[in-house]
């Protein structure tokens, strides 16, 4: 008896099959908010002489002269998680200007819920009840569940919400590039340009049910339905290199692939390499501003484009942070950063050889001091 | 009804008679059948010999993960070993293609060392493996994560992904031979060799049956299961090497491989808690895992579907393992 309650623990670990049946199906395809993206992905900033990451797409500003205080800050930043490169590359960013600033900042307490709603809810309480923090920045975990926590630390102490977004308008600013739907918008425009009518696509997928990353997918699927392209497969990669391979090596199998599309880029090489180890051309592909799929892209030749999340977002909430503590006027209620897609022809801008395979070309860092060595 | 009854004592009278066949040997032919009919260049060489090398790194794992599930254990951190030797690899390399050979020796006696602690906390501290070794994955992903700084930052160079990834070319009759493959075969046929052939699979069988009895019987049981315990580990290391080579480096490389080799070996028939098992079978188990999601690939059925076939295939295949343990009685 023992033995079979074991057996049926491991087996459902392994399934997971509760998990794929769980999910519900929020609204991930608004016509409105791809409209919106689809206008801001080519729209001018306001303030277009400034670093990209402190461009806004828009001029709405929210005033914070309420909130000035006197220097030295405490910041404090309840993050979601730590799990990917991704967030890796962005906390270092965070780290690297508070560096820059230090002289304004003396303390900069960072709490990390490992992915747990529970946990970052747990933390946003221990930051409130600590009164160490001048201001609050979250990057919350999943949206719903976060929305309590973060109106009530808005009671308490002036709050960004930066990366993914919460229900409540009471956050200072939403601090966010233009989103999920661009990213699918500019990946899918560049398949629908350069692949004929009727050809093939195979879309990769990281996980299910991640609002900024189902957003990319149907915005994807969108534009290459009505260019008459036809999509052969969805699949989910986890992130996983060796299940990338293997997908797209029996969807060689199945059929002729004419372009990959990516929801995001950080498989994209083991995508390439299914092909060139079958002896193939590499097909249209659209990956992300990682290294590894860059310089690749370079070598190879290839045809493709990467859309960007960009990275400097994480770097744009301390500054944010920073202009509501000396009073100056923050854009908001959403601060829209531009998202920009390396293409052939910026390419080279962003190739830099020195740099680990999953770092974020579009990371807005190089002009801290200690670039690159920070980041290495 | 009587007909049925004579059937089946006659059926499993036969069973008894004939040295039955493991059914997972049947369902791995019905499941390869199965992608042929849906993709029949499937069994062309090349298609056939890339599905074997995409297999091979589980198929090693499970073949010592083996070992310790025989001796009455568990061994979950060999997945987390995984992706420590992967991101190991390409911390140790620094992209210079010249490091591969003391590169992967290190990797070994990581490896070993790994298995070493494992054995002794279970023997010598009496620490449940399941727990010991629960400790161990939790331990070696804090360091590949120390280690990394949470990204990999280098590169693994072509040599040292030769063994995962290259082809030899030109073979005549199957055109092309992995590398991962003849890896697959060597270590398969050295490990099938320690089990099934030698005194201390013997006595590692003993062990897992019956540790009481064993260590009466002048057994050392310490030795025997701490030796497994390095199987399993240095199992890791190669799928580690052969999966990094597969498909080069990446952060979360072994995630989930614990499990996915637990349950390879339990489809080629081996018992929890100890006593049973076979190297060959699991082997199989694992080939049989990878056709499972090859497939489902082909099929293109929805995603949640697809996570219930995957179940129900499985749970049949071991419901049938444990059915001809019943009527074989062995």
């Amino acid at each position: 008896m023992k033995r079979l309650f074991m057996l049926a623990a491991l087996l459902s670990l392994v399934l997971g099959v509760g998990h794929a049946l769980a999910q519900a199906a929020p609204n991930f395809d608004d016509p409105a908010e791809f409209a919106k993206q689809k206008a801001n992905l080519t729209a001018a900033p306001a303030n277009p002489s400034d670093p990209i990451y402190l461009q806004h797409i828009g001029t709405d500003m929210v005033d914070t002269a309420k909130f000035k205080k006197p220097a030295p800050w405490t910041l404090c930043f309840s993050n979601a998680a730590t799990d990917n490169p991704w967030r890796v590359v962005g906390l270092k960013n965070m780290q690297a200007q508070v560096a820059v600033d230090k002289a304004n900042i003396k303390d900069f307490i960072v709490t990390d819920a490992g992915g747990s709603d529970d946990k970052q809810i747990a933390d946003i309480n221990d930051l409130l009840t600590g009164k160490k923090c001048d201001i609050l920045m979250i990057a919350p975990n999943t949206t719903a569940a976060l929305t309590p926590a973060v109106e009530k630390a808005c009671a308490v102490l002036p709050v960004i919400v930066f990366d993914r977004g919460v229900t409540t308008k009471c956050p200072l600013s939403f601090v966010h590039p233009v989103g999920g739907y661009g990213f699918g918008i500019a990946a899918a425009e560049f398949i629908a340009k350069n692949v004929p009518k009727g050809g093939n696509v195979l879309a990769l997928r990281i996980l299910p049910g991640v609002d900024v990353l189902e957003t990319r997918f149907s915005a994807g699927k969108h534009i290459l339905t009505d260019a008459g392209l036809n999509i052969v497969g969805a699949e989910f990669t986890g992130g996983d290199n060796a299940k990338t391979k293997s997908i797209v090596e029996d969807y060689m199998q199945k059929g002729k692939i004419d372009a990959i599309f990516m929801d995001a880029g950080a498989t994209a090489v083991a995508a390439i390499e299914a092909f060139e180890d079958a002896g193939q051309p590499v097909p249209v592909i659209t990956g992300e501003d990682q290294q590894d799929f860059l310089q690749k892209w370079k070598a190879d030749k290839l045809t493709a484009i990467a859309p960007t999340y960009p990275n400097y977002v994480w770097r744009t909430a301390i500054l944010a942070s920073e202009m509501v503590l000396s009073g100056k006027p923050i854009p908001g209620p959403e601060w829209v950063l531009p998202q920009p897609s390396i293409t052939a022809d910026t390419l080279d801008k962003y190739i830099n050889t020195s740099m680990p395979p999953l770092h974020y070309a579009m990371c807005g860092c190089e002009d801290f001091p200690d670039y690159p060595a920070r980041w290495k | 009804m009587s007909n049925e009854a004579v059937a089946k004592v006659e059926a499993s009278s036969r069973r008894r008679r004939l040295p039955s066949i493991n059914p997972i040997y049947l369902v791995l032919v019905l499941l390869i059948a199965a992608i042929a009919i849906k993709n029949p260049a499937f069994l062309e060489p090349l298609q056939f010999m890339n599905f074997l090398k995409r297999a091979a790194p589980l198929a090693i794992l499970s073949a010592g993960q083996v070992f310790v599930l025989v001796a009455g254990g568990f061994d979950l951190s060999v997945g987390a070993l995984i992706t420590l030797t992967v991101i190991g690899a390409s911390m140790l390399q620094s992209n210079d293609p010249n490091a591969t050979w003391w590169v992967i020796c290190l990797l070994f006696v990581l490896g070993a060392l790994v298995g070493l602690i494992n054995g002794l906390v279970v023997v010598l501290l009496r620490v449940p493996s399941l727990i010991a070794t629960l400790g161990m994955m939790i331990t070696l992903t804090g360091v590949a994560l120390l280690w990394s700084g949470g990204a990999p930052k280098g590169y693994l160079t072509d040599s040292f992904r030769f063994f995962g990834r290259f082809n030899i070319s030109g073979i005549p009759g199957i055109g092309i031979l992995p590398v991962a493959l003849i890896v697959l075969v060597v270590v398969v046929a050295f490990l099938w060799w320690l089990m099934h052939s030698t005194n201390y699979g013997r006595l590692l069988l003993a062990v897992g049956d019956n540790p009481r009895a064993s260590q009466l019987a002048g057994v050392p049981i310490g030795r025997v299961r701490v030796l497994a315990f390095v199987v399993s580990a240095l199992s890791g290391t190669v799928a580690g090497i052969l999966l990094g080579g597969f498909s080069g480096v990446s952060p979360d490389a072994g995630n989930g491989y614990e499990l996915q080799a637990i349950t390879a070996a339990v489809l080629g028939g081996a018992q929890l808690l100890g006593g049973r098992g076979s190297v060959p079978a699991t082997v199989a188990g694992a080939v049989t895992l990878t056709a499972i999601f090859t497939l489902l690939n082909f099929l293109g059925l929805p995603n949640p579907v697809r996570s219930a076939v995957q179940g129900l295939i499985l749970i049949g295949a071991v419901a049938l393992a444990m059915y001809r343990r019943k009527h074989a009685g062995r």
